[in-house]
């Protein structure tokens, strides 16, 4: 019954123990024959033992393993969990190649504009069930399911079985739905896992060379033609290198799915053997080239995270001082960072006050058929009336004009 | 074998014994219904003449004092839970008894603590007959597994009170703990190496027991002031070397949560008491010193601050978080009925406006009126709530008992009581069609606030018309229930519990207001 090329052997996905929650741990041992034999224990077993009995069996037949002893441990994990950490189980034991077991599906939320509001991202462990289960709750611009750094290589197949699941299964409100792959050309097979799920954006590590966004760019849009998806899924280059800063106007004009550029810090200031300081003298240079290659192309420039979470002051300091370079946004890698990196990242009210003045005078002037902006007695030279009309659509944007 | 329980339907619906350990007893009746028109019990006349003129009440040891109370078999014997989890005396008082050869003992704490896990042993050598006080962890287990000889009795605060001065549970032998006290029996809390702040719970029993026993490890020249308990109500001083736990008795810091999910809900709360119109001037709320309760207290002082609000008064249990509001001129008092922190024992220690109270003052049903109904506000947790806002405090849904019912009760009265819980702990969903063990009533719950929204109860049109058009996620109830159970993959199922009952929890007035069953 093995449909792969390897030999099946006894396999184990997820985590259990005192302190795991929303997760579980399965430990499958192939058989010949004696059908799927399931033991269980749960935290939750008096409430859905008898539906998580059901769910493995289930996801086991349509994966199509007939013959296996599963030893489930689980720590109250929801359903689109155990479907994940069973498909992992099953595919490393060599059962399973191209099935997929997925979980019912929320209904996608509305594509995601290019220009949108992207103040906030928040860092979601792609191997941890629990953080992304209430983080659209907590109302970040987005939510970021990383496949990347901060999952351990082995645990890399998991981990896009789990984000695969998330992103159909998981409401996220009104957040965009962003997901960051591997570095390239690990991150290919990422795409092919995630991709038919419809993210919203991917963002891609480490990347030098206009090239490699290329490739992804292809990548993407082969397997939006297979699997049929009508709607955008836009792409943020993470530069992190001496190399990929220098390239950043190649590589933010390298595809019209790009809608921002953002950095890396912990990787470029290694790169560039500096230490990383909390008023990012350092990167100066690095994050203003980024802005300014980003503006070339109206790309949004985001910045990177702040990594102190206990310092909220560090972190307004900081989202204030990227917001005057020109960044529209930063990561984040609490709930608690959101609220701070809004307040940072909007315009204050004395510059929406004279921005509306601006905008109004120039609806004025327009009305009145005059070539000349004036707002008392000075006159409004058209990229001041520019810069006003974005700050005031930014504000609405952000419900505060 | 247990013998065939007479069950009776009250007004809630629920099946409950008509006899309790041998006492007849009376279903409940609805809110407010049952009013008895008896008198107040009373200890026995003295005389100053069998004390010792100098006022010197110490004898040399536990037993003694036990023995010279006239300590028998099937007695009451009653202990307080204000040292915590560091309580030693409670132990001490039941195996001095079990020393003295005393069997069949009725244990009427004012709650227990897991460290107290021992009185099993006492149950199975049949020192102890039966609890009648929360029980939780191990000892909660004892009890839904059937174990205990005698059932349960689940009291509020209030309604401990209430039971013991209506003459439900006659208190033989008291023992109080005491952090500071005199030869003559005068004690306080907020002093002491083991000092833990208000000796409330015990104050009842000090005037009502037949016999009072005071243990204390800090004896001090008569007269120890402030007195909380009265040595005029004592018969013996007993001192030990140590009292409890200091490590355990109150803890260095309390702990705000970090968890994102409960700090949404804890500045829910916040919000809504400043939407509603409810913090305002010289108004009054409790919290207790649970980590969504500490970070709520955080949230509504920012926005005290930023609307240039003042309390009147504010509840404790306290914490430094209370002290705060105090010492930042936020509120005039703090009336505190039990103390968790350093912050709050070293404040009600120092600060004449953090006073100490009692049951009686706070929470007793059957007085002329007490401060529960006074306070504007109060902030609880529930294990469960149901689509009828009932909700559930004692048991866990699996039927076993996991906490006291402590002032949760009592603090319904309150004129805005909000549960603050998450939606869901461990894919088990809050908001249930039935809770599992009634707990306090609907009609006096009127806000549920989740992560996913908040509910408001429809009896209280006030506060959904004093809200409408702010930016608060309110919902209905069975809204954020449906949404829960399609994020935990359907309703959990009910689990099966036996048909025989191992304890009642009481309604504030007395009567039974449902029955714990034990697990199958």
């Amino acid at each position: 019954m093995s449909t792969s090329a390897e030999p099946v052997r006894a396999a184990e996905a997820g985590h259990w123990g005192k302190d795991i929650r929303s997760d579980l741990h399965v430990a499958l041992e192939p058989r010949d024959r004696g059908g799927l034999e399931i033991a269980l224990e749960s935290r939750v077993d008096l409430y859905y033992g008898d539906s998580i009995r059901a769910q493995a069996r289930q996801v086991l037949d349509a994966l199509g393993v007939k013959h296996a002893r599963v030893n489930i441990h689980d720590e109250g994990a929801l359903p689109f969990v155990i479907s994940a950490r069973l498909e992992t189980a099953a595919k490393r034991a060599g059962l399973v190649s191209d099935q997929k077991a997925l979980p019912d599906a929320v209904p996608l939320p509305r594509p995601s504009a290019k220009d949108r509001l992207r103040r906030s991202r928040l860092y979601l462990p792609g191997t941890e069930p629990k953080y992304s289960i209430n983080a659209g709750l907590h109302g970040p611009d987005a939510i970021i399911l990383d496949l990347e750094d901060s999952v351990h290589h082995a645990e890399k197949d998991a981990a896009r079985i789990l984000v695969r699941n998330t992103l159909r299964a998981v409401d996220f409100g009104a957040c965009e739905r962003m997901v960051r792959i591997n570095q390239l050309p690990l991150g290919l097979q990422d795409l092919v896992e995630i991709i038919p799920e419809s993210p919203d954006l991917i963002l891609i590590p480490k990347v030098e060379y206009a090239e490699q966004l290329a490739e992804v760019d292809r990548m993407i849009s082969e397997l939006k033609v297979r699997y049929q998806i009508n709607r955008p899924i836009w792409l943020m280059p993470i530069l992190e290198s001496a190399l990929g800063i220098e390239n950043a106007a190649a590589i933010a004009a390298s595809s019209s799915n790009v809608a921002a550029l953002t950095i890396g810090l912990e990787d470029y200031t290694a790169d560039l053997g500096v230490a990383k300081t909390p008023e990012g003298r350092e990167s100066l240079y690095a994050r203003s080239k980024l802005v300014h290659a980003a503006k070339a192309v109206d790309v949004q420039a985001i910045d990177s995270v702040f990594g102190d979470v206990g310092d909220m002051d560090g972190l307004r300091r900081w989202g204030e001082n990227s917001r005057a370079m020109g960044f529209e946004g930063m990561g984040c890698i609490h709930p608690s960072q959101i609220r701070v990196i809004h307040e940072a990242f909007a315009p204050t009210q004395t510059e929406i006050d004279k921005a509306l003045k601006v905008v109004a005078a120039f609806d004025e002037a327009q009305q009145k058929g005059l070539g000349v902006v004036s707002l008392g007695s000075k006159m409004i030279d058209p990229p001041v009336v520019n810069r006003a009309q974005k700050l005031v659509a930014r504000a609405r944007q952000m419900g505060k004009a | 074998m247990p013998e065939r329980i007479e069950l009776a339907q009250n007004a809630a619906g629920r099946m409950v014994p008509s006899m309790v350990n041998g006492k007849p007893q009376i279903p409940y009746i609805g809110v407010g219904k049952y009013q008895p028109r008896g008198r107040k019990q009373a200890p026995p006349v003295r005389s100053s003449k069998d004390y010792p003129e100098n006022g010197d009440k110490r004898v040399s040891d536990l037993e003694t004092a036990l023995r010279n109370c006239g300590l028998r078999d099937g007695m009451t014997i009653s202990n307080h839970h204000h040292l915590r989890d560091g309580d030693k005396v409670a132990l001490m008082a039941l195996e001095a008894s079990a020393r003295i050869g005393v069997k069949d003992l009725l244990w009427f704490p004012s709650a227990s603590f897991p460290s107290q896990k021992s009185a099993i042993d006492l149950m199975e050598k049949g020192v102890i007959h039966h609890i009648e006080g929360s029980m939780n962890g191990p000892l909660g287990d004892y009890c839904t597994q059937g174990k205990m000889r005698g059932m349960g009795v689940l009291r509020s605060h209030g309604g401990r009170w209430q039971a013991i001065q209506d003459g439900e549970v006659h208190v033989d032998v008291a023992v109080i703990a005491a952090p500071t006290a005199d030869f003559f029996g005068n004690a306080d809390g907020s002093h002491g190496k083991s000092a833990c702040g208000s000796l409330g719970f015990a104050l009842a029993d000090s005037m009502y027991a037949d016999h009072v026993i005071v243990v204390t490890d800090n004896l001090v020249p008569f007269p120890c002031i402030p007195w909380q308990i009265q040595g005029n109500n004592v018969d013996y001083v007993v001192e030990v070397e140590s009292i409890g736990d200091p490590a355990k008795i109150v803890s260095g810091t309390t702990q705000i949560t970090r968890s994102p999910d409960r700090l949404r809900i804890a500045e829910f709360v916040a919000s809504f008491l400043r939407e509603a119109g409810i913090m305002k001037n010289g108004f009054s709320f409790q919290a207790g010193a649970g980590g969504i309760a500490l970070a709520f207290v955080q949230y509504l002082k920012a926005m005290m601050k930023e609307d240039g609000v003042k309390a009147r008064f504010v509840r404790g249990g306290s914490t430094k978080f209370l002290v705060e509001l105090l010492n930042e001129g936020l509120t005039d008092y703090i009336l505190d009925g039990q103390t968790f922190d350093l912050a709050g024992v070293q404040s009600i220690g120092s600060d004449p406006r953090h006073v100490s109270t009692s049951p009686f003052t706070s929470y007793n049903y059957h007085g002329k009126g007490n401060f529960a109904s006074m306070v504007d506000a109060v902030v609880l947790g529930a294990t469960e709530v149901d689509v009828n806002f009932n909700g559930n405090v004692v048991t866990h849904s699996d039927g076993r008992l996991l906490h006291g019912i402590g002032g949760w009760q009592n603090c319904l009265a309150s004129g805005c009581t909000i549960l603050a819980v998450p939606s869901f702990r461990d894919r088990i969903p809050v908001i249930v069609d039935e809770v599992t063990t009634l707990t306090g009533p609907g009609e006096l719950i009127d806000v549920i606030v989740t992560e996913r929204g908040i509910a408001i109860n429809p009896r209280r049109q006030d506060l959904i018309d004093a809200t409408k058009g702010s930016k608060l996620p309110i919902r209905p109830l069975q809204d954020i229930k449906a949404e829960v159970e399609r994020i935990c993959g359907g309703k959990p199922a009910r689990p099966k519990l036996t048909d025989n009952p191992v304890a009642v929890v009481k309604w504030v007035d007395g009567t039974v207001l449902d029955t714990v069953w034990q697990i199958s």
